[in-house]
Order: C-alpha cells, then sequence, then structure tokens
C-alpha cells in the first residue's frame, strides 16, 4: 500500500484509482512551488520528482510539458524512470512559460519524508539548455517553507520550494 | 471539377497558407544568413575531441557543445555557477562571442509552427499544408490542361495579367511549394505522434562507466574517431559524478563514452524512422543545405502573390458568370442547358430559355460547353446555345468541349442553336462542328441546328417555339438583351482619312468629359492596346465592338473606324462632333497582345488594322524589334497614322516600316509584301519572333496563305505557330 501511494504522488484534485486506497493518514499533502527566470524562450519542460538516499530514482511527482518526445531532454528523470511502470498521464501538464510559476499540490507518503529522500527537478528548453537535476532538495519537514527555504537552480529555475 | 478541388482550398486556406508562407520565407533565409555567417571545415580537418579539449580548456564546467545543421557550433557551461553559452569556431575551438538565440527568429518559427496557438495552431498549420500540397497538384494539372500537356507545360501562359502571373508564378515555384506543403504534412503528423519520428531515447549506458578519473577530452578515443561534420550534440559529464560520462549524438546514432577510458560503451544507431524524420526535416528547412533553402524561400515568397491573383482569377471568373435563378444540379436535372460564349452575350440567351423550361415544369442545368459531364444521371435532352470564336473557332467556354465529347459515354437527344453574324463567311462555323460531333457520336438531334444571326430576339423566339414543339412544351422566348454598363466618353480629336479613295475612315480619340460631378469616375476604365471597345449608337441593343489603338495609361480611348455603307455605328460616330458623347464599354482581349521577352514581333494589317499594331509600336519602349507590315489604298489618302509611324521608326520603337499600297501603279497588297520578303520573315520566325494580325477576314486569310508558303521551308506551319502563342489574329 505504501508502495503504490508513493509511487504514484497525486494531485489532490485528480481523479485517479489509486488515491482511493490512500487513507489520508498515511500521505501528507506538499505543495510545490517553482519559479523561473524570465529567460526569454519556449515554454520550458519541468520534471519534479523523488530520489532515495543513494540518488537513485524512487517516484514521479510532476511533468510540465506534454510532448513525450521532448522527455529524453529531461535527462536525469528520463534515465531514472526508465524503470518506472506507473503511467504519467495523470501527472503532467503544460510547458511552464518564462517567468511563470509552477504551483502543484502532491500527495507524498509519510514513509518517505524525514527518510533521506531528496526532490530533484530537471528543466529544458528548447534550443536552450537541459538542466538534470538543476534542483535537489532535501525531503525534510525542516526544509519546508515553513522554516523560509527556498533554493534556487543554476539554469531556469529561480526558485524551489514546498510547503507541508 | 479540377478547377473547383483548386479554388475551394485556396479560397478558404488564401490566409492560412499566406502566412505560413511568409513566414516559412523568413526562416529560410534567416538559416542562409546562418549558413553564409558559419565556417565549415572540411571533412577530416577537424575531429570533435580537438573540438571539445578546445573548449573545456577554456570553460571547466562546459555543459554541452551542439552543432547546428548549418554547421555553426555552440557551447553552453557554467562559470561562477552562471549559465553561459557562446558560438565556437568550428576550426580552432576559438570563442566567437556569446550566443543569443535571435527572439524574432523564435517567434517566427512559432508563427510558422503554430502561429502562437500551440496544438489547436499546429493543426491549423498542418490543414494549410495539406491545402497547399491539394493546390500544387491540382494547380499543375490545371496548367497542364491549359498548356496542352504536360509536354508544353514551359510555353508561355497566355491571358490577363493575373492569370500569367498566378500560372508563370506557379510554375517556378510548384516543386519548392510540393516539397514544402508534403513535408510539413508530415512534419505535422509526426508532432502528434500519428507518423513515427524515431526519437532516441537516451537511456542510461548500458554498460557501467569505470568510475575512474576523468582524462581529458582530446585524450579520447571514442572521440577522437569522430569528424566534426558527424556531430549533432555532445554531453559532458556533469559534475563530480564519475559515475557519469559523456552522451554524443551524431548523425548515425546515440552512444555513451566512458570519461575514463575513452570508450564507446555502447551505440544506438539511428533507426529507419529517424533517418526519415531528419531527411524530412532536412527537406523542409533547407538547414545545411543553402541551395534549397533559397529554391524553397522563394517559392514561399510566391504563395501571397499566387493567393492574391488567383483571388482576382476567381472573382473574375465569377463574376463574368451570368447569374441564374434555381440552377439544378447536373446530375439531378432533366434538361441540360450547354454555352458556348466568347464576351457571355450567348449567356443571356440561355438565362432566357432556363427561366423558360424551368417555368414549364423543368429541372434545369445550365453550364459552360467545356463543363460537359461524363455522364448525367437524370438528363433526358442536352441543348446547345454556342456562339463562334473568330474564323469557326471554338469560343472560350467551348474550347474543351470537342475533347470532353470523346471521352462522353452517354447519348441522348440534342439540339444545338447557333449564334453568329450571317456577314461572315464562317458564320456560325462552330455551331455546325459540334452538330455534326454529335451526330458522329450517335446523338438523335431534336431538331436541325438552327441559327441566330445577329442576336435576333425573334429567330431565337421562333426557335424556341420549334424546341417547345418537339419536346412537348410551349416555350415562350422573349429575349431582352442585357445592356451592358457603359461609361460616357467624349470625342476629343478626330482625324480623318480616304476622302480621295472614297474610303472614308477617321482616328477618333475619346476622352471621359470634363465637367463631370463629383460622383463621376476620373479615370478611364482600364485598358491596353490590343483590347476592345464596344459602343452603342443611339437606340441601337447591339453593341459594335472595335480594336484599340491606345491604353488607358496614355489617357485617351483612341480607335481607327472606317464608315460602312449603311453602317449604323460607324455612321453614327463619323458624324460625331467634337465634345459629342458615346456610351462605351471595354472588352479584355488579352490573347491579343505582343508576349513578353525581346524576341521580334512581325506586325501586319491593312486598314483600320494599323490601330491596335500603331498602339503597340507606341508602347514599345523597350525597343525590341517590331517590324510592321500594312497596307493601304493610295499614300496619299489613307496612310493610316503615316506622321507617327515615321516618327517611332526614327526613334527606334518601330524598326521597320513596310507599306503596300494597291492604288499606286505597281502598287500590291500587304501579303504580296510577305511574300517579297520571305527571307527576311524566315530568318525573324527562326529568332521567335511573334507574328501578329489584325484586320479584315479577307486580308487575314491572304496573309495566312502567303505565311503557310514563308514557313514551309522551315518544317513549321501556322497550326504550330498559333499552339504556340506566336501567330495571333484579330479579325473583323
Amino acid at each position: 500500500m505504501n508502495k503504490i501511494v508513493a509511487t504514484l504522488g497525486l494531485a489532490a484534485t485528480l481523479a485517479f484509482p489509486a488515491l482511493a486506497f490512500a487513507p489520508a493518514a498515511e500521505a501528507r499533502s506538499v505543495t510545490l512551488t517553482t519559479q523561473l527566470r524570465p529567460y526569454g524562450g519556449n515554454g520550458a519542460y519541468l520534471a519534479i520528482y523523488l530520489v532515495d538516499a543513494q540518488g537513485r530514482f524512487h517516484s514521479t511527482l510532476r511533468v510540465a510539458g506534454g510532448k513525450a518526445k521532448y522527455h529524453t531532454h529531461l535527462r536525469d528523470w528520463a534515465r531514472g524512470r526508465a524503470t518506472e511502470t506507473a503511467r504519467i498521464d495523470g501527472i503532467t501538464g503544460a510547458s511552464v512559460g518564462s517567468g511563470q510559476t509552477l504551483r502543484v499540490t502532491v500527495d507524498i507518503a509519510d514513509a518517505l519524508i524525514d527518510a533521506g529522500y531528496q526532490i530533484k527537478v530537471d528543466t529544458a528548453v528548447e534550443d536552450g539548455r537541459d538542466n538534470p537535476g538543476e534542483i535537489t532538495a532535501p525531503l525534510t519537514s525542516a526544509a519546508s517553507a515553513a522554516s523560509g527555504r527556498a533554493v534556487s537552480g543554476r539554469g531556469y529555475v529561480a526558485s524551489f520550494k514546498f510547503d507541508m | 471539377m479540377l478547377r473547383r478541388l483548386h479554388s475551394l482550398p485556396g479560397l478558404f486556406a488564401a490566409l492560412l497558407i499566406a502566412a505560413l508562407a511568409v513566414t516559412g520565407a523568413f526562416l529560410a533565409f534567416d538559416s542562409i544568413i546562418e549558413r553564409s555567417g558559419a565556417t565549415v571545415p572540411a571533412t577530416g580537418q577537424v575531429t570533435v575531441a580537438a573540438l571539445a579539449e578546445a573548449v573545456q580548456l577554456r570553460h571547466p564546467e562546459v555543459e554541452r557543445i551542439v552543432r547546428t545543421a548549418s554547421g555553426s557550433v555552440i557551447a553552453t557551461y557554467f562559470e561562477a555557477d552562471l549559465p553561459g553559452a557562446e558560438r565556437v569556431d568550428p576550426l580552432t575551438g576559438q570563442a566567437l562571442g556569446p550566443h543569443q538565440p535571435s527572439n524574432l527568429t523564435r517567434t517566427i518559427t512559432n508563427l510558422h509552427r503554430s502561429f502562437l496557438m500551440g496544438d489547436a495552431g499546429h493543426v491549423a498549420a498542418g490543414l494549410g499544408a495539406a491545402a497547399m500540397l491539394v493546390l500544387c497538384i491540382s494547380g499543375a494539372m490545371l496548367l497542364m490542361a491549359r498548356l496542352g500537356g504536360w509536354g508544353a507545360i514551359l510555353r508561355p501562359s497566355r491571358g490577363t495579367l493575373s492569370q500569367r502571373l498566378h500560372c508563370e508564378l506557379g510554375r517556378f515555384a510548384l516543386i519548392g511549394l510540393t516539397l514544402s506543403a508534403l513535408t510539413g504534412c508530415w512534419m505535422c503528423l509526426a508532432t502528434f505522434g500519428v507518423l513515427p519520428d524515431g526519437t532516441a531515447v537516451d537511456a542510461a549506458a548500458l554498460v557501467q562507466p569505470s568510475g575512474g578519473a576523468r582524462l581529458p577530452p582530446g585524450q579520447l578515443a571514442a572521440l577522437q574517431a569522430v569528424d566534426l561534420s558527424e556531430l549533432r550534440e555532445l554531453t559532458f559529464p556533469y559534475g563530480s559524478d564519475l559515475a557519469d560520462g559523456y552522451t554524443l549524438t551524431t548523425a548515425q546514432g546515440l552512444g555513451h563514452i566512458d570519461a575514463a577510458t575513452g570508450q564507446m560503451l555502447d551505440f544506438t544507431p539511428n533507426d529507419l524512422a529517424r533517418q526519415v524524420h531528419e531527411t524530412i526535416i532536412m527537406l523542409h528547412t533547407g538547414r545545411g543545405v543553402w541551395p534549397l533553402a533559397l529554391l524553397l524561400g522563394l517559392a514561399a515568397l510566391t504563395a501571397p502573390v499566387l493567393a492574391g491573383a488567383g483571388g482576382v482569377i476567381w472573382w473574375r471568373r465569377r463574376a463574368a458568370l451570368p447569374k441564374i435563378r434555381q440552377n439544378v444540379g447536373a446530375q439531378s436535372a432533366d434538361t441540360i442547358i450547354l454555352v458556348g460564349s466568347e464576351g457571355n452575350s450567348t449567356w443571356g440567351f440561355a438565362v432566357t430559355l432556363h427561366a423558360a423550361l424551368t417555368k414549364a415544369g423543368h429541372r434545369v442545368h445550365a453550364a459552360p460547353m467545356n463543363s460537359l459531364a461524363p455522364r448525367y444521371a437524370k438528363a433526358e435532352r442536352l441543348l446547345i446555345l454556342t456562339a463562334t470564336y473568330g474564323d469557326g473557332d471554338a469560343p472560350a467556354s467551348a474550347r474543351l468541349f470537342q475533347q470532353r465529347l470523346e471521352r462522353s459515354g452517354t447519348v441522348m437527344p440534342v439540339a444545338v442553336l447557333g449564334f453568329g453574324d450571317r456577314s461572315f463567311p464562317q458564320f456560325c462555323g462552330f455551331a455546325e462542328e459540334v452538330a455534326a460531333a454529335l451526330r458522329a457520336k450517335g446523338w438523335p438531334m431534336l431538331l436541325d441546328t438552327w441559327l441566330v444571326d445577329r442576336q435576333s430576339a425573334q429567330d431565337f423566339a421562333a426557335w424556341g417555339d420549334a424546341l417547345g414543339n418537339a419536346i412537348g412544351t410551349s416555350l415562350a422566348l422573349a429575349h431582352v438583351a442585357a445592356r451592358p454598363r457603359t461609361t460616357a466618353l467624349e470625342l476629343s480629336g478626330r482625324v480623318e482619312y480616304g476622302a480621295e479613295s472614297q474610303t472614308p475612315t477617321a482616328i477618333l480619340s475619346f476622352v471621359l468629359p470634363a465637367a463631370g460631378g463629383f460622383w463621376q469616375r476620373r479615370t478611364l476604365p482600364r485598358f491596353e492596346a490590343g483590347d476592345l471597345v464596344g459602343i452603342l449608337a443611339p437606340g441601337a441593343d447591339l453593341p459594335r465592338f472595335y480594336s484599340l489603338a491606345s491604353a488607358s495609361t496614355d489617357g485617351v480611348l483612341e480607335i481607327c473606324v472606317r464608315k460602312q455603307p449603311g453602317g449604323v455605328c460607324s455612321g453614327f460616330l463619323h458624324e460625331l462632333q467634337p465634345g459629342g458623347r458615346i456610351e462605351a464599354f471595354i472588352r479584355p482581349n488579352p490573347s491579343f497582345r505582343p508576349g513578353r521577352g525581346k524576341a521580334p514581333v512581325i506586325l501586319i494589317g491593312a486598314g483600320t488594322g494599323i490601330g491596335p499594331l500603331a498602339g503597340f509600336i507606341r508602347h514599345n519602349a523597350r525597343h525590341r524589334p517590331m517590324h510592321l507590315y500594312w497596307g493601304g489604298r493610295h499614300p496619299s489618302s489613307d496612310f493610316l497614322y503615316g506622321p507617327q509611324l515615321s516618327q517611332y521608326a526614327a526613334d527606334g520603337r518601330l524598326t521597320r516600316l513596310n507599306t503596300a499600297f494597291s492604288r499606286v501603279p505597281g502598287g500590291g497588297y500587304v501579303q504580296d509584301r510577305l511574300a517579297a520578303d520571305a527571307a527576311a520573315l524566315r530568318d525573324l520566325v527562326q529568332h521567335g519572333a511573334q507574328v501578329m494580325v489584325c484586320g479584315g477576314r479577307d486580308m487575314a486569310g491572304g496573309v495566312a496563305r502567303a505565311f503557310a508558303t514563308i514557313l514551309q521551308p522551315l518544317g513549321l506551319d501556322l497550326a504550330t505557330l498559333k499552339s504556340e502563342g506566336r501567330y495571333r489574329e484579330d479579325i473583323y
């Protein structure tokens, strides 16, 4: 059960069968806020996902950008999720424009929080650069934005934070 | 059918295609400019290893090196944790300056792909490309039909300015536009995943990297083995992660390279889908193949002009067709009316007939003769109303009729009605030819072929009675000719000739009435020398047509009129005093104009036939060789345009003036003059000369015979010259 909840970190609003089996007590709603720099190109593709303490891919939280053929540019995520069997249809949205902010809420199992897991963000823009692992943030209560921490990336991400 | 297949997508997609074409042309020229700014080393000159080494020496934290299709090299890197991108000299690996992708190019690219409207825009662009493809194919087939077969596809086109523009530009751009449309459709389908694009999936290396200390890129064997011209993209190992290696994308495929050993860990070659997709993209963008980009760009530039000219052609054709109420579809009508008309006057009769039959309860379909269908599902009879053009030829709307009749698989009772002027020898020649062809194919005749003289309403009504008896319907055909919309013009000048030889002839000039009110037109209707002006004498219903000796740009409308014994219109014009008014309208005659180019022109005329010829010479500003052969009666009485012609000969607009006068001792006709000059004329014809004949029927016949003799030694005949548009006649 834990495994299902963790693998399918869903926006609470999305109707997905797995949600029915996820007791609220075992998962927490986490709001992810990613603000992009005004880089001035086409919409950015983003993948937000979890890796374990060893840096191994765990599960996808959110993908921005619908054309699967460009997903290969989100390199670390694309390589990692090659082993992931779950479909990402329900957690894929539109790409994020220059200077825009992506704010999504996902459910993350309690067992993953403060357990060495990290949130990673890969970004890519057409004719621009690919930034695998542009953001790496430890999934800890202390690092949550409640304590006012936002991290910035070297590429397109001006700031990334998450609230639990 | 074919024409509809061409005009419908043209009308609906014109704006879409114009927008795609303009943005496409921009991108093509943009890529040519990019290519012209890039140095491209010869194959074997630079390896990827050398370039990577040079870049990494400058930027230790280089992320990626990309070689664009145009051959320029761009490196992205981090420096003091800030992202940077620079253009790199492919030869030396030195920096050429920061890389700043153009916002304009990006916006235009997005406009071209999707009109900045996401997936809906992608679909629209794809539909535009599909419409373009249909237009290209149907256009090529129309062009072939118009010019007479694929072998003739490069022949000069004829017609009005918009028709010529549409034909010539279309022919020039056909290949480029077809290629753009076809590849554009493909790319659109690939965008939506309908067609495979074979995108390589960059999975992690199959073989784990050794994880040892990294070598400098210049020492990596796998990179040393790859020539720069093969490179698409080289991704460097990320940060300090020793487990990460290089990812190399080349024209052939994708591989991973161990950063410590320099060995290729694995290599996935491009599959067929990828190769096809890359070829399609190359053909669509022309990137990396600048002559192709140039071809595509120029072809794209013609598209908006083609759309505009096509729209004008469509509108004119539509405006020229008479409005028929309750015209039933061809396959549901019981009676089919086919019309052969040059200037649409025969259509007026067809409309009257259509209305009378419809009133009598028939379901009637009227169409041009060229639209004869291979079969009619419900038709019980066919009625053909046709004029005759020139010397027994088919009028414009009937040129394809005989050809279509050959292919027709249907037979039904038919009646043919010819329209003409009894004073001409080939009075209704074409109507008789059509009737004979129908009989030969076994069509039963409802009636013998009737002829209507000079648009006589009585003749037409009588035929209606006979037709009514034949089909058992009472038909009362009361035809009232529609008066064409005319412009009032005022006589401004008159030069008279021929009084001595009892052939009163005058050159008449008309202008717009001076004291026009605010609402009156300020400019002459548009016309060129060689077009026709129809003049309605007071009280007359039928216009008389005269060839124009001037163009509207001259500011006057000039004609040459000989007074005919008992002629209503010529009499009226000869009596007209300066300031007197006429009611006139223009009928374009685009087939009687010198073709474009520098080839010599042989102008042949007699009497008032000089009018349009003098107009052509007057407008020969570029001094192409023009040879005039003209016949009159006596130099002292009817040498029309005598002084002007001497002046044109002096200033170079007229190369040679050859006259023949019949009423001087030892004189002769213009055809005699041609026979005497046979050698010179043959030489001109061999240099591509175009022959233009204007004048009476007898003279035109004599000239045609003389020319047939002249052409014989060259192995040419008049029919060939005519089909190439090099022998044109305006006969009255």
